[in-house]
């Protein structure tokens, strides 16, 4: 990462060290807002052809995924849904820069990036349509449940990183937050444990101007967000996460940076958020449409697809069997969420300990006689 | 016999888990070289390493939050919070991730995390150095709450706290961290098991942590006076032993439970609905409470007042209507 740069070459050594870790003057782009190739030379190596192959398949599934679970908060199937419409390329890229064994620790509005890993798309959505809090195996996907108390997952992050590389495994965390996470306490406490510990983390913070209704200047007063690893002490890099080429080139560079046991880094991804906070809010009251309008404008699916057509990557016949496939798995997705999953009621009682408590085995001996005298009523 | 205090039995405890499981490490305030401020953990850097015990940042909600992290990797990391007073900085992570992951994930992960805590008063300490807090923990499933009032126990329950596959809060009474006594340490029950430490017929005392010896003090004063009390060291909070408690008390027929912690809504509180609730036809008076008053915790000069003392105990005993018809307290006046 920038980090690299040896500044102490130019300088006497000591001599303001802070200045290595500073971010660099401008977020990496390899792309210009229409799809076009940038004049300015990036940082990183170009992501190779079948990785932006991969990465346009994963972001036409993500965003056809993303709409669908939007509709299906409007039949009532989901309770709420944050989109992550305009920000796909932030979150597959990340999701894209991990080996299976590497951990993920995603927030609520991560759900792109979770199907990205492999993630059956009805558990991901699981959570937010009542049936349990985390509806996947965390385990099993190495990736932490969705996290909706903002910046205490990065902790998490930290410390399993850490112990990863306490067992000499090149396990890496990859820990995602917003614009608005970064005010509070516990992102500062995970960027300083892990400064301290050199645990190998990525934290993507993806800066989509809000949190809910409080544009970024009211939320911070740095100069950027990745400044935010100054003071800590690591490795910094802003990105424009609009450019899923320039994404997937610094998501790649961080996980290697950090595996190879540099410590960890911040990335400011500068990405917007089109939808609302969430379907339950209404952005009309804190943003204008023409900022909206703006953003749509840089549309990164849009972007890599000009790009790729381009470069004689993506032709109309393999644009529309992407398209068909998505369709499909939307259908799939609608008809697996229409099935009513039964909940078993004892599992209130199952997973509080390992093993219940005599209150717990009253209580659900409780419930156990409410629930048959239901059904004998009916 | 070796004569130790309860510091010296945790500090044991821990020695012996670090040694018997590599999975386990000890991270926190001041835990490394110095050997915390307690010295519940001196010597085991020096001893294990600083792999194995270590000093964290200045931040308890980091500390619990990468405990979480060290968890999911497999360690069982003993964290310790300077003070009860200062281990709210990490509520967050203790109520909304540590109690409840085991749960959100249906059982896939689980961080079987021990959180050692100083709590409770009775030292003198300045401001925000003491503090009743097992109530909040208490109150939150997931978590288990225990709390030793011997030294024998301080080692055998920080064992079977670090062994136990669930979260724990460790409550280590301050005031008694430096309470002798003689005794073998040896693995013993599993959590969840209350003590009778002292058997009787009248009454039952019913107490944890700092305030079983108040219990037994005020037993023996009662005993010079005819009344013959039986004492229960509850020792975990969560999970709770209504099996000894309620036997005890069904015998008795008359409970007071002893809580320094403010008396509103606290675990007494809990405690006397549940004998309440089960023992309703055995009880021949009210179930009582002494507990700490409904204040933040008093400065160490009126500390005095605050705590539980054998006389507030003996009154209440004196109010357990022996003599049902000479007793007017409980009448209601119109
Ligand atoms: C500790 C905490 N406080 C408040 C909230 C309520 N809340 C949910 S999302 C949100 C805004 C977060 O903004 P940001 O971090 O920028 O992420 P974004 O939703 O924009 O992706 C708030 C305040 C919360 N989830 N957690």
């Amino acid at each position: 990462m920038h980090l690299e740069v040896d500044v102490t070459l130019v300088e006497p050594p000591l001599a303001r060290p802070y200045r290595k870790f500073l971010p660099a003057e401008s977020a990496v782009q390899y792309l210009d807002s229409a799809g076009g190739l940038t004049e300015s030379e990036a940082r990183y190596p170009r992501p190779s052809d079948d990785r932006l192959v991969e990465m346009h398949r994963n972001m036409v599934l993500g965003r056809r995924f993303d709409q669908q679970a939007t509709a299906l908060t409007k039949q009532g199937r989901l309770a709420v849904y944050p989109s992550s419409r305009g920000q796909e390329a932030c979150q597959i890229a990340a999701a894209m820069s991990l080996r299976p064994g590497d951990w993920m620790f995603p927030t609520y509005r991560d759900s792109v990036a979770l199907a990205a890993r492999g993630i059956d798309p009805v558990e991901i959505l699981s959570m937010l349509s009542g049936d349990w809090h985390c509806g996947y195996d965390p385990a099993a996907h190495r990736s932490a449940p969705q996290c909706t108390p903002l910046a205490t997952q990065l902790l998490h992050a930290t410390g399993v990183a850490y112990g990863e590389h306490r067992r000499g495994r090149d396990t890496i965390a990859l820990a995602f937050c917003g614009d608005g996470a970064t005010s509070e306490g516990d992102f500062h406490e995970a960027l300083n444990f892990a400064a301290v510990f050199k645990a190998p983390v990525v934290f993507l913070v993806q800066n989509n101007g809000f949190a809910i209704s409080v544009p970024l200047a009211r939320q911070s007063a740095a100069p950027t967000l990745a400044h935010k690893g100054v003071g800590y002490g690591i490795g910094s890099e802003q990105v424009d996460g609009n450019d899923p080429v320039a994404m997937l080139a610094v998501m790649d560079e961080a996980a290697r940076f950090v595996r190879a046991g540099n410590g960890p880094v911040i990335v400011e991804a500068h990405t917007y958020r089109i939808d609302a906070h969430t379907n339950a809010d209404d952005a009309t009251r804190y943003r204008d449409s023409s900022e909206v309008e703006q953003w749509l404008g840089r549309d990164p699916l849009a972007r890599l697809e000009k790009y790729l057509r381009g470069r004689g990557l993506l032709d109309d016949a393999s644009a529309a069997a992407l398209t068909a496939e998505a369709e499909s798995a939307a259908a799939e997705l609608r008809a697996g969420m229409n099935v009513d999953r039964v909940a078993d009621p004892m599992d209130l009682f199952r997973y509080v300990f390992a093993e219940q408590t005599p209150q717990l085995r009253e209580q659900q001996a409780q419930a156990e006689a409410e629930l048959a005298a239901e059904s004998e009523e009916n | 016999m070796p004569t130790i205090t309860m510091a010296q039995a945790l500090n044991t405890a821990l020695r012996d888990a670090l040694a018997a499981d590599e999975n386990v490490v000890v991270f926190g305030e001041d835990v490394g070289t110095l050997g915390g401020v307690f010295r519940v953990t001196d010597g085991l850097t020096r001893d294990f390493g600083d792999d194995r015990c270590f000093d964290t940042p200045l931040a308890e909600s980091g500390i619990i939050g990468f405990a979480i992290g060290m968890a999911m990797a497999g360690f069982k990391p003993v964290v310790e919070m300077q003070f009860d007073a200062f281990a709210y900085p990490a509520f967050e992570q203790i109520v909304s991730h540590v109690a409840k992951i085991r749960n959100r994930t249906k059982g896939a992960l689980s961080v079987p995390i021990v959180i050692r805590i100083p709590f409770a008063g009775g030292i003198g300490g300045v401001e925000h150095h003491c503090d009743s807090s097992e109530g909040y923990y208490a109150h939150t499933p997931g978590l288990k709450v225990v709390a030793p009032s011997t030294v024998e126990d301080a080692y055998t329950l920080l064992r079977a706290a670090i062994d136990d596959p669930d979260p724990v809060i460790f409550l280590e009474p301050k005031r008694l961290y430096f309470s002798r006594a003689d005794v073998d340490l040896a693995v013993g029950a599993p959590l969840g098991r209350a003590a009778v430490r002292r058997a009787g017929r009248d009454a039952t005392l019913v107490a944890y942590g700092p305030s079983v010896s108040v219990a037994l003090e005020s037993a023996e004063a009662a005993a010079a006076e005819g009344h013959d009390l039986e004492v229960i060291d509850l020792r975990s909070i969560v999970p709770f032993d209504d099996e000894t408690v309620m036997a005890s008390v069904r015998k008795t027929g008359r409970c007071i439970v002893i809580q320094e912690a403010q008396g509103f809504a606290g675990v007494g509180a809990e405690i006397a609905a549940r004998v309440q609730e089960r023992c309703f036809h055995h009880l021949h008076a009210p179930v009582l409470r002494v507990s700490g008053f409904d204040i933040p915790y008093p400065a160490p000069k009126l500390e005095r007042l605050h705590l539980p003392s054998v006389d507030r105990v003996l009154d209440s005993v004196d109010r357990l209507q022996w003599n049902d018809s000479a007793d007017t307290r409980w009448a209601v006046t119109a």
